[in-house]
């Protein structure tokens, strides 16, 4: 049975990882999470996005956003550099957001078949 | 469609988080004894008029102005018609609102309860400075869950780390189970 005192372990272990990178995260991860990005599935997608993060301790947070614009796309997921750079990941599915985590957060690699400017592309050869 | 009440659930709490709630009350009673499972949620948001409060769960109003849909409301009043409950609404302008609906748990149409941890998770993560409480009552017993008490213990750290939302919801997820009755 979990208890409230847990969240002391889990308040030193975070400290810790703060001191050990010298301040922030390097990268924020948003997700669409309004009505349209809930109905296509951003649900799944930001659990993972959590359980992944905490359970591999990877370099960024991971927040919410209301809905982008882009209601077609979504589920959308955006990464934010801390230089400022910005990818849109479009049509995320939970395994995706999984490896974006792994190829972009942890080896530096945009991920291009993923983003919308892909999915643009795609579209108008259709 | 919204296919558990931890869904519908989830579409109030976002109204009071974008009516500028700073503190939001949950309470699900879900009591066998009574055949009902009755959800409230309480916040102290900018809270509505009486005209627009009367309107609030009408399909065909939303006070949104990004576009002209906004169901949250309409769905969880026709929900609770359909299944046998009530719904009612009550608010004040400048105090908050509060929000009630109840089902029939032995309603055929009646949804399971859904992944009440997932939701708060979610509902959290959406601004972590927003306090939440929640109680979740049976004839069993009562589990309790309170961000203020999570803070304090946090001591600085953020609500919003990825372990502590994850801990957060499967702290929830256990508590219910222990007092949660199944259908009858």
């Amino acid at each position: 049975m979990k208890s409230l005192e847990e969240l002391r372990k889990i308040r030193e272990a975070a400290l810790k990882k703060v001191e050990m990178r010298e301040g922030g995260k390097d990268y924020r991860v948003v997700v669409g999470m309004a009505t349209c990005g809930i109905a296509a599935g951003a649900r799944p997608v930001l659990n993972r996005l959590v359980e992944e993060t905490a359970k591999k301790d990877y370099n960024c947070t991971v927040s919410q956003t209301g809905c982008i614009g882009m209601c077609v796309y979504e589920p959308i997921v955006e990464v934010y550099g801390k230089d400022g750079e910005h990818t849109t990941y479009v049509h995320v599915t939970p395994d995706m957001a999984a490896e974006i985590l792994e190829k972009h957060i942890a080896g530096g690699q945009v991920i291009e078949e993923y983003t919308v400017a892909a999915a643009a592309a795609g579209n108008k050869e259709v | 469609m919204m296919e558990d009440l931890a869904m519908h659930t989830l579409e109030i709490l976002m109204n009071s988080v974008h009516a500028g709630a700073k503190n939001i009350k949950l309470e699900i009673t879900d009591s066998a004894a009574k055949d009902e499972l009755l959800i409230s949620v309480l916040d102290d948001g900018k809270g509505m008029d009486e005209e627009t409060a009367k309107k609030a769960s009408d399909p065909f109003y939303t006070s949104r102005t990004t576009r002209k849909i906004g169901m949250g409301l309409a769905f969880l009043r026709g929900l609770a018609e359909t299944c046998g409950g009530e719904f009612s609404l009550s608010s004040e302008p400048g105090k908050g609102t509060l929000v009630t609906a109840s089902v029939q748990r032995s309603n055929i149409d009646t949804p399971p309860l859904g992944d009440i941890g997932e939701m708060m998770m979610e509902t959290i993560q959406a601004d972590g400075d927003i306090d939440y409480e929640l109680a979740y009552v049976t004839d069993n017993g009562r589990f309790g869950f309170s961000t203020k008490e999570a803070k304090e213990m946090l001591d600085g750290v953020s609500i919003l780390e990825p372990g502590v939302l994850l801990w957060i919801k499967e702290y929830i997820n256990e508590g219910i189970k222990q007092v949660k009755e199944d259908i009858v």
